[in-house]
């Protein structure tokens, strides 16, 4: 089998809350996923899925355990190791994250003009065909403020997309959207991978929606992770915290197909 | 009882002690990160201009009017004052030294605070809180790089030339004032000025025009980069609104307080 992109062994995480109470959020976590994949690290809110993701992007510190990326340990690196390993990632974050100060061209140029010695032209070229697949064409001056939450959400893929990325994270994509736009999002990430072969994690509730897309499944609770290697495997488990969610996650949508 | 609620005020001193030294260590550290940044390539130069058009060219109007406006105060004051020893002579003097050495590099600091401290707080705050800076650093681009260090080099530029023109534009006031509006002999207020203004006095306002700019632009762009973990902050759009007026205020008081300091060692 083929080394896991990102590997959690052992992995803590607490926080000291502001009532000065300790929070365990990971406790002794391990997962690994695996390359080429669709990962969907589902759980309630305040289960610690976006701590998951910041410690895979290394802007939180595990209190103890290891995080393999690519076969790299990334919990001790520092400096110009770290920013080797981060070159893998692109992440689309919850709110786009866009440079609001910035149109959505340099937005999207930005991590080119950055981290490549590509010349203004050829940047130019790129992102504008960037702009094109995702439909964006003929928004290149604006600013992320003139722009709906879905086309906000699209600059942000095309932007993380642009440095060809192996592993791209996705934090909680469809918040805000529509249903009918939250379909579109998942059908583009679809069409994406297929087309670049990276590896997808997304984090997210938006549960059944999301399931589609998804090879594996992890969930947290309470500190803990159950991985699933498959949504339908998700949903036979017999264990009851877990039976629990899907009840009240997926409810009647899972739950007339049982019957069915 | 009482011995429960003396544990527990012990106990929140001790907390709110350790909580100001990890923020000192904190604050620290951004300071030794925003240097680092001077020196990491490519530098960007053109982030530099354009931060010292807005902290610079951007605060000319209101040092324009703030040392106007001192300095026509300081001439009348000055001629009352002096009006009743006779000395009125001494005029050009006194304006001199005091804008030179105080009042030009405390106001001006306080002037480039208020105006472009509280702006670059917010804008700071809000990258920070809209996952703006985690975005840059998951690109492997360094933030102190890309737009903090920008940021100091513009205020350590234009912060003691701001101040260069507070003292040129202040001591116009005061012979607008002295000279123009009460009639104390143009020669005398020239001379007087020649003559008690040393090299040693205008180093003094130098030296403190700089330390005041790394003063409020680290702290402003500290506060704002700090801005999740300060405490009392709250949370979103409160958080900087909160965060930007405690900058502004800690980066005056610090400034006062340096004044004095810088005054004291080197006067």
């Amino acid at each position: 089998m083929s080394e896991p992109a990102v590997e959690f062994i052992g992995v803590s995480k607490s926080f000291v809350g502001r009532d000065g109470r300790r929070q365990v959020i990971l406790d002794r976590v391990d997962f690994s996923i695996p390359p080429g994949q669709t990962t969907v690290i589902a759980g309630g809110s305040g289960q610690g899925k976006s701590v998951t993701l910041k410690l895979i992007l290394r802007l939180l510190d595990a209190d103890a355990g290891q995080i393999l990326v690519g076969g790299v340990d990334i919990t001790g690196i520092r400096g110009g190791r770290l920013e080797e390993v981060r070159t893998k990632f692109g992440v689309l974050f919850q709110g786009a994250a866009l440079f609001d100060s910035m149109t959505v061209f340099d937005n999207v140029a930005l991590p080119l003009r950055e981290r490549t010695d590509k010349t203004e032209e050829q940047i130019r070229q790129q992102v504008l065909a960037t702009l094109q697949t995702l439909d964006l064409s003929g928004h290149e001056e604006k600013f992320p403020a003139q722009l709906s939450g879905g086309m906000q959400k699209r600059v942000g893929l095309a932007r993380a997309l642009q440095l060809d990325p192996e592993i791209m994270l996705f934090d909680e994509p469809t918040t805000g959207l529509d249903p009918v736009m939250t379909r579109e999002i998942y059908e583009l990430f679809a069409r994406t991978q297929r087309k670049l072969g990276y590896t997808a994690i997304i984090v997210s509730h938006d549960i059944p929606a999301v399931f589609s897309l998804a090879d594996q499944v992890i969930i947290l609770h309470d500190g803990k992770m159950d991985a699933f290697a498959s949504p339908d495997e998700l949903q036979w488990s017999t264990k009851p915290h877990i039976k629990d969610f899907v009840r009240t996650t997926m409810g009647e949508l899972y739950q007339s197909q049982l019957v069915e | 009882m009482t011995d429960i609620a003396g544990k527990n005020a012990l106990a929140s001193l001790g907390g709110t002690g350790m909580y100001i030294l990890a923020d000192l260590g904190k604050m620290s550290l951004f300071l030794l990160q925003a240097l680092r940044g001077l020196f990491r390539r490519p530098f960007r130069f053109r982030e530099c201009v354009k931060q010292v058009h807005f902290i610079g060219a951007g605060s000319v109007l209101v040092i324009f009017f703030t040392a106007l406006s001192t300095g026509m105060v300081l001439g009348l004051q000055g001629y009352y004052s002096l009006n009743k020893f006779g000395a009125e002579g001494m005029l050009g003097s006194a304006v001199s030294l005091t804008l030179i050495m105080e009042l030009g590099p405390v106001l001006t600091a306080l002037m480039v605070a208020g105006r472009a401290g509280s702006a670059m707080c917010a804008e700071i705050g809000i990258m920070r809180i809209s996952d703006q800076i985690d975005a840059l650093e998951c690109m492997a681009v360094d933030p102190f790089r890309f737009f903090i260090s920008p940021k100091f080099v513009a205020a350590i530029i234009s912060v003691p030339l701001l101040t260069a023109l507070f003292d040129v534009i202040g001591i116009a006031g005061g012979y607008i004032s002295g000279v123009l509006l009460m009639g104390v002999n143009p020669g005398s207020f020239i001379e007087g000025m020649q003559q008690s203004v040393t090299n040693h006095d205008i180093n003094l306002g130098i030296i403190k025009s700089f330390v005041f700019a790394v003063l409020v632009v680290w702290i402003c762009t500290g506060r704002g980069y700090l801005v999740r973990e300060i405490r009392g902050a709250g949370f979103g759009a409160e958080s900087v609104s909160r965060v930007t007026t405690q900058a502004v205020v800690m980066a005056s008081i610090s400034v006062l307080i340096f004044d004095y300091l810088l005054t004291a060692i080197i006067l």
